[in-house]
C-alpha cells in the first residue's frame, strides 16, 4: 500500500512538470489529499508509541534479585497513558489525564518498593486502528505495565481485548461503553470511573420522573453513542417513558441543526444527547440559538463533562441535569486535590475521567506493592478487586467481579450566571445516587466472568 | 421514511446556511489557487484564526463582533500578506505540490500553536444582539443569525465575483495570471498583485471564521474540521473557477443537508463520495476549464 502511494506521488510529480494544465488539478488534489492525510496516518502511528518519556528511564533498580523487589516487565513500572490529545476529547482527558497519572505517581514518590514507575503517554486519535497499535507496540517492545484512561469506547474496547491476550492491564477512565463491563469484560480490565448505564440511571432516571416521558436522541455513530442510547432507551421505558425515535450523527460533526430539525419535528419532550466532548457542546449551542427550549422542548446532555460546561459559558449552559463521578468542589479533599491539579494544568480544574485516572492509578500502584509484581495483570486486577478502594478523590468503593468500580454518582444542575460565584463554579446538587444504585446490578450482567 | 414538505424546506435552509460557509471558504480557494496556482491548505487554519481575532479583540479589546467583522479579515490578510512575502513567493515557480505541502504544514504549526493555548473544547462566543433571537418562517424556526450568514455570505460572493470578472482591477489579475510578463512591461506591479490577492483570499477566509464564531465555539479544530470538505467542494466546481466555487458551495451544502435527513450516518461522506463521481466524468470539475 505504500509502494502504490510513493509511486502515484511520483507519478503525480511528473504528472504536473510534463502539462502545466489546470484540467487535471482536481484530480491531483484529490490523490495529494489522499497521500498526505495517508501519510500523516503512517506517521502519527509511528511517531506516538513510547517517545514522550517524561520520566528519566534509568538503569533501573540494582538489587532485583533481593526479596524486597517489585517485578515489571522491563526495569521500571511503565504506565501508559492512551488518550486524546489533540481532538474533541483533549480536555475532558488528555494532557489532564497525563498530569493525574503523574500526581499519582509523585504520591508513591515515584517507586513502588525500588522499582521507580515512570509514565509514558500517546495519541490515539479516537481512531481504533492507532489505539490498537499503540498498545501492542507499548506492551511489546516498550514494556508499559498498565495502559489507563483511553477515552473513545471503540478504541477501549479494542484495546481491552489486547490487553486480555498479553496480560497487561486496563484502567478505563475516558470511555463510557458499559459493554467494557458487559459482554466484552475481561479479567484484565477495571472500568474506573463512569459508565453508559450510570449516566442513563442518573440523568435518565431523573428528567423521566420529572414528566419528562417522551424522548428523542441525537446519538454519536459509534460504539459509545449506541450504548449510550441503548441503556437510556431502557431506563426511560422501564422508568413509563417512551422514545419517539432517533438520529444517528457522524463522529465529530460540526453543525447540529439539521439534527436538531429532526428532533424539533419529533416533537418529543426531552431531546436526549447520545455524545460527548465536542459533539455535546455544538449540538447545546444549536439548540439554544434554534430556540429548542421556546418549543417547550428540553435537552438532556446525557454526558456532559465540566470542561464542556466551561467552554459553552453558564449563560448556554444553566439548567442542564448532568450525572458525574466527580466534581472538584464537592467537600476539601476534592477540592485540595483540584487545587493542585490546576497549577500543572493552566488553571483548569480536573474533570471526573482525569480524576478518575489519579484514582485508578493511585488503586493500581497499592496492588502491585502489595503483590510485589506488575508481572500478571490478571493477577493485579485480582488483587484491585479484592482490597477496598479509598483515595482522596471518590473516597472508599470497591471494585466487582466484573471489572466494575463502583461509587456513588451525583446528579447536578448547572448554575444560573447569578448563582455562580466564579470561575468553574458550575454545579449545584440535585441528587447523591449511591454506590449500590449508581451502575448496573451484577445480577443483570452480561459479563462471563460473573455468570460461572 | 416519508418527510413532511414542511420539515425538507427547514433542511433545505439550513443546508443553505452551511453552503454559505462553504462558498466564502471555497471561494478563497479558486481565487487563490485560479490565480496564484497555489493550493492552499492553510485556509482552514487561517478560518480558524479569524475567529479567534475576533475573540481576542472581544476579550482584550472589549471590541464587539461587528469591528470585528473588519479587524479579523485585515489582520489576518495582513498575516497572509506576510506568508506570501516570506515563504509562498519563494515557491512560486515550483511545481503547486510545494506550495501545498508548505500550507499544509503552516496549517498544521498554527492549528497546533491554539491548541497548547486554547485546549480543544473552544471558547463561547457570543451572538451579537441585534441578531439574537429566532424569526418563525412558518415551516421552521429561523435564527436571526443564520438569515444573516446566508445574506451576508451571498453579497460577499457576489462582489467578489464581479470584481474579479467583470472589473478593470479583475481584468488585470486575470491577465497576470495567463501571462505575467507581458502585464509587467505594461507597467503593472504583479509581485504586489499577487500578494495582495493572497491577503484577500485569506480575508475571506478570516470572514467567514468571524461569521461561523458565534454558531461553533472558537475552538482550534474548527478549521482542520472544514478544510477537507471545502477543497473537495473546490475540486467539484473545478479548480480555480470563481464561479464554480460559488456554485458548488451552495449547491453541495443542500445536498449534505438532504443527506442528514434521509441517510444521516452517510452525510460526512457524500461529499467525497460526489467528489469522486465527478471526477470520473468531468476531471477538470464541473465548471473547470478543460486542459
Amino acid at each position: 500500500m505504500k509502494r502504490t502511494h510513493t509511486t502515484k506521488t511520483s507519478a503525480l510529480l511528473r504528472s504536473t512538470r510534463a502539462a502545466r494544465s489546470t484540467g487535471r488539478l482536481g484530480a491531483r488534489v484529490a490523490s495529494a489529499l489522499a497521500t498526505s492525510a495517508f501519510a500523516a496516518g503512517v506517521l502519527a502511528a509511528l511517531a506516538t508509541p513510547g517517545c514522550k518519556k517524561d520520566t528519566p528511564s534509568g538503569a533501573g533498580p540494582a538489587g532485583s534479585t533481593t526479596a524486597e523487589a517489585v517485578k515489571a516487565a522491563g526495569n521500571a513500572i511503565r504506565i501508559g497513558v492512551l488518550t486524546d490529545t489533540s481532538g474533541l476529547y483533549a480536555d475532558l482527558a488528555g494532557q489532564g489525564s497525563v498530569v493525574a497519572a503523574k500526581m499519582a505517581v509523585e504520591e508513591v514518590g515515584g517507586k513502588v518498593g525500588d522499582v521507580p514507575v515512570e509514565v509514558v503517554f500517546a495519541d490515539h486519535q479516537n481512531k481504533a486502528d492507532i489505539g490498537s497499535n499503540v498498545a501492542r507496540q507499548w506492551m511489546d517492545v516498550d514494556k508499559v505495565d498498565v495502559i489507563v484512561d483511553v477515552p473513545t469506547s471503540s478504541v477501549a474496547l479494542a484495546v481491552s481485548e489486547l490487553v486480555k491476550q498479553k496480560n497487561k492491564v486496563l484502567l478505563a477512565s475516558g470511555p463510557g461503553s458499559s459493554e467494557l463491563t458487559g459482554k466484552q469484560c475481561s479479567p484484565n480490565t477495571v472500568h474506573w470511573t463512569y459508565d453508559t448505564y450510570a449516566l442513563a440511571n442518573g440523568t435518565g432516571k431523573a428528567l423521566v420522573k420529572t414528566g419528562g416521558d417522551t424522548w428523542f436522541f441525537l446519538t454519536a455513530d459509534y460504539a459509545f453513542g449506541q450504548s449510550l442510547e441503548k441503556d437510556t432507551s431502557a431506563v426511560v421505558t422501564a422508568s413509563g417513558g417512551k422514545v419517539l425515535g432517533s438520529v444517528k450523527h457522524p463522529l465529530n460533526a460540526s453543525d447540529f441543526s439539521s439534527f436538531l430539525l429532526q428532533a424539533q419535528a419529533s416533537k418529543a419532550k426531552i431531546i436526549g444527547l447520545a455524545n460527548a466532548g465536542g459533539d455535546t457542546i455544538n449540538a447545546i449551542k444549536s439548540a439554544s440559538e434554534f430556540g429548542v427550549a421556546k418549543g417547550g422542548q428540553k435537552l438532556a446532555g446525557l454526558l456532559v463533562f465540566i470542561s464542556d460546561v466551561h467552554a459553552l459559558g453558564l449563560p448556554t449552559a444553566q439548567g442542564l441535569n448532568l450525572t458525574e463521578a466527580f466534581y472538584w468542589d464537592k467537600d476539601d479533599q476534592t477540592r485540595a486535590f483540584s487545587k493542585k491539579f490546576a497549577e500543572k494544568h493552566k488553571g483548569a480544574m480536573p474533570t471526573m475521567v482525569q480524576a478518575g485516572v489519579y484514582a485508578s492509578v493511585v488503586h493500581y500502584l497499592k496492588a502491585v506493592k502489595e503483590l510485589k509484581s506488575a508481572a500478571d495483570g490478571k493477577a493485579v486486577v485480582a488483587k484491585m478487586e479484592e482490597m477496598p478502594t479509598d483515595d482522596t478523590v471518590f473516597g472508599k468503593g470497591t471494585i466487582r467481579k466484573d471489572g466494575r468500580k463502583v461509587h456513588p454518582m451525583y446528579l447536578y444542575e448547572v448554575k444560573t450566571p447569578a448563582e455562580s460565584k466564579g470561575p468553574w463554579d458550575y454545579y449545584k446538587l440535585l441528587r447523591e445516587i449511591p454506590a449500590a444504585e449508581a451502575f448496573r446490578p451484577l445480577e443483570q450482567s452480561e459479563c462471563p466472568l460473573v455468570k460461572k | 421514511m416519508s418527510i413532511p414538505p414542511q420539515a425538507l424546506f427547514g433542511q433545505l435552509l439550513i443546508g443553505l446556511i452551511n453552503g454559505s460557509f462553504y462558498a466564502l471558504l471555497s471561494l478563497g480557494l479558486a481565487i487563490i489557487f485560479g490565480l496564484l496556482n497555489v493550493i492552499n491548505f492553510a485556509h482552514g487554519a487561517l478560518y480558524t484564526m479569524g475567529a479567534f481575532v475576533a475573540w481576542f479583540l472581544l476579550q482584550y479589546a472589549g471590541l464587539g463582533y461587528w469591528p470585528a467583522l473588519i479587524i479579523a479579515p485585515v489582520v489576518v490578510g495582513a498575516f497572509g500578506v506576510a506568508l506570501e512575502r516570506t515563504m509562498l513567493k519563494r515557491l512560486a515557480k515550483l511545481d503547486p505540490l510545494y506550495g501545498l505541502l508548505l500550507t499544509f504544514g503552516v496549517a498544521l504549526v498554527i492549528q497546533g500553536l491554539f491548541r497548547i493555548q486554547f485546549g480543544s473544547s473552544g471558547q463561547p462566543y457570543e451572538i451579537p444582539d441585534a441578531l439574537k433571537g429566532a424569526t418563525n418562517v412558518g415551516f421552521m424556526v429561523l435564527p436571526n443569525y443564520r438569515a444573516w450568514v446566508i445574506a451576508s455570505s451571498i453579497a460577499v460572493c457576489s462582489v467578489t465575483w464581479y470584481v474579479i470578472e467583470r472589473t478593470k482591477l479583475g481584468s488585470y489579475l486575470r491577465a497576470a495570471t495567463e501571462n505575467p510578463t507581458l502585464v509587467r512591461a505594461f507597467g503593472i506591479n504583479v509581485p504586489r498583485l499577487v500578494t495582495l490577492t493572497y491577503g484577500a483570499g485569506v480575508g475571506l477566509a478570516a470572514l467567514a471564521g468571524v461569521l461561523a464564531a458565534p454558531i461553533y465555539r472558537v475552538s482550534p479544530l474548527m478549521g482542520a474540521d472544514q478544510i477537507i470538505v471545502v477543497f473537495a467542494v473546490v475540486v467539484i466546481g473545478g479548480m480555480g473557477s470563481i464561479f464554480g466555487s460559488i456554485f458548488s458551495g451552495f449547491a453541495l451544502g443542500l445536498i449534505e443537508g438532504l443527506t442528514k435527513v434521509f441517510y444521516p450516518e452517510a452525510s460526512d461522506t457524500i461529499l467525497f463520495v460526489l467528489m469522486a463521481i465527478v471526477l470520473v466524468f468531468k476531471p477538470a470539475g464541473l465548471f473547470g476549464r478543460a486542459a
